[in-house]
């Protein structure tokens, strides 16, 4: 063993920006460029999120592919290399504690090595993004069931496509994104269940004017049209179902649309129920969190610069609430000068005049949202599961034990930790914190937002005894474990 | 099942081949794959057997949030393999339910 390289150096800066998508790409360069000591830190080997995921490492060269959206994702890699800002990547952050002197020190471990580091920052920008919506149905768990955000994800990286009969299910804009790259790639869908009930652009018509007049106008009917006339779209779909075969792997997907039962024989099932932000860490740092009614998830609570309740720390991008790509890119350089304000680096004039750009960016590039929203809200039923559907995956509750415990008085989901070990998993409630809230409400005649949520602890994600073993030893680690002299 | 775009020749450009194995069994893969995205390009789907009810699972948001993709990895157990690059040698090996304590 090589005892030189047991310990990682302690890094030290003014801003931490945590995630390299759009937020924190945009967040770092712009508080590089006003001065800032700024380390960028992400678990990808590659900077890009989820959204530019491997932008400048994709084997799909041929750009008309992925579209000129992802490639956009280059203007914001370049400017930040060039930045002075520093990029630790592959690197997995999994606490954040306070200091004394009012600063965080931040524990990560480097995919690269195993070990786990310590970085000292006064100021942090949660980049953190988004993830997929649970969609928990019959079957969801099946190998051959994945999301469509993680079929796009096989396509970006190395670029792996679907073979055989593929059929994808769901609602959302990426859901049709997706469609449409594979489109463009030459592969073939056999059809989208469209779980959005028809009626609901209903709901959606009050908010028409803004989105007629946004830039997701034109090229939201041109990629629809380039999918409809290419897939079988089958709308209404009010039951899903995914149904495998003797090795236990997907081979069937049931749906019930317009009230008939109709089973297709496929190879692949692709799940998109939109996105949710990714509240983890923003909820294990102590930040206020609220229920968004229109979009029927938990975001932090934060202002118009992206701070949160908790001093110092800062939210931009998805991780504050979904409003996408663009929006996020604007939001990070809003945080990023909010941040260098709170630093001392520059005064309230200064900030307010820098911020004003990327203020009237942002609100251009929400125009819009409002509508996607309210046509794209999660039906009830997919939100809220029934009978043997499993709700959390990792420890296989289903959403009949979930609703028995609730009719059993279960006070909430953190009992339900205890009832059932929900959200106990490896996966630490990412995805059955939604669904268990929904059922505990339904169960109980309450609303979501007072059922509440898991209280989320440090280490975010599961670490080795290993990796924390491998920490820099500091006074106060050690006088941690010293044992007082009786 | 998956395929690669450069095996079709549209679109994708080949990269450099790494091998890894699999239980014992050669795949090769693209430079720069998780072992996700390889062990699904090798038609693959299933990854590991869950600890509780022994039913298999696979690769599902490949994106570090799931859990569902873990697999042994170079003799460490319960390594994401939509997190990890392939190395030439990587030895893999598929996890099945629940780990035994020795006696």
């Amino acid at each position: 063993m090589n005892h030189a390289a047991t310990t990682h150096d302690t890094l030290a800066c003014d801003l931490l920006v945590i995630g390299a998508g759009p937020a924190g790409l945009a967040a770092a360069t712009r508080a590089a460029g006003l001065g800032l000591d700024t380390v960028l830190i992400d678990e990808q080997p590659a900077p890009g999120g989820q959204i530019y995921r491997a932008v400048t490492t994709t084997p799909v060269q041929d750009r008309d592919i992925l579209g000129a959206d992802y490639w956009h994702g280059l203007g914001l890699v370049e400017p930040f290399r060039r930045s002075g800002a520093r990029h630790v990547a592959g690197a997995m952050v999994w606490a954040v504690n306070r200091t004394e002197d009012g600063g965080f020190e931040v524990a990560y471990t480097t995919s690269a090595d195993g070990l786990a580091g310590l970085l000292h920052c006064r100021h942090v920008i949660l980049a953190t993004g988004a993830q997929e919506r649970p969609f928990p149905v019959p079957g969801w768990t099946l190998p051959g069931v994945i999301t469509a955000g993680a079929a796009q994800i096989l396509l970006k990286t190395s670029g792996v496509v679907p073979e055989g009969t593929t059929v994808l299910a769901g609602g959302g804009p990426l859901l049709y994104l997706l469609a449409w790259q594979y489109l463009n790639a030459g592969v073939k869908i056999h059809s989208i269940l469209e779980t959005t009930p028809p009626g609901q652009w209903r709901q959606a018509l009050p908010h028409a004017w803004g989105f007629l007049r946004s830039p997701y106008l034109g090229k939201g009917l041109k990629l629809l049209r380039a999918v409809r006339a290419a897939v079988p779209i089958v709308s209404g779909v009010t039951a899903l179902e995914a149904v495998g075969g003797e090795r236990g792997h997907l081979t069937e997907v049931r749906y019930e649309a317009g009230g008939e039962r109709r089973s297709i024989a496929v190879d692949q099932l692709l799940l998109h129920q939109g996105v949710v932000p990714n509240t983890n860490l923003s909820r294990a740092i102590g930040a206020e969190h609220v229920w968004s009614q229109r979009q029927d998830c938990w975001e932090p609570q934060v202002d118009g610069w992206g701070a949160t309740s908790v001093a110092q720390v800062t939210i931009a991008g998805d991780g504050a609430g979904i409003a996408g790509a663009m929006a996020a890119e604007h939001r990070g350089r809003v945080a990023a000068v909010h941040a260098a304000k709170a630093l001392g680096r520059i005064d309230a004039a200064a900030r307010d005049r820098e911020a004003a750009p990327h203020r009237a960016a942002l609100a251009l590039a929400t125009r819009g949202r409002e509508f996607f929203e309210a046509l794209y809200r999660a039906p009830a039923q997919f939100r809220r599961p029934v009978g043997d559907t499993i709700v959390c995956r990792c420890e296989e509750a289903t959403a009949e034990q979930v609703r028995q415990a609730a009719r059993m008085g279960c006070q909430g989901p953190n009992q339900m930790k205890a009832f059932l070990r929900c959200g106990m998993g490896p996966c630490q409630g990412r995805f059955c914190g939604l669904t268990v809230g929904e059922l505990i409400a339904d169960e109980q005649g309450r609303h979501p937002r007072d059922v509440g949520y898991y209280r989320l602890r440090f280490p975010i994600k599961p670490v080795t005894l290993g990796e924390i073993a491998s920490l820099p030893q500091t006074d106060h680690s050690r006088s941690a474990v010293v044992r007082f002299k009786k | 099942m998956f395929r690669r775009l450069e095996a079709a020749g549209t679109g994708a450009a080949p990269g450099r081949t790494v091998r890894i194995s699999v239980d014992g069994g050669a795949i090769e893969c693209r430079e720069g794959d998780s072992v996700a995205a390889a062990l699904l390009a090798a038609g693959m789907p299933a990854c590991r057997d869950t600890a509780v009810s022994g039913t298999p699972r696979g690769p599902f948001c490949m994106m570090g949030v799931c859990y569902d993709c873990l697999v042994g990895i170079d003799g460490r157990a319960n390594q994401q393999a939509c997190m990890t690059r392939v190395r030439e040698g990587m030895a893999v090996v598929r996890q099945t339910g629940a780990r035994e304590v020795s006696a």
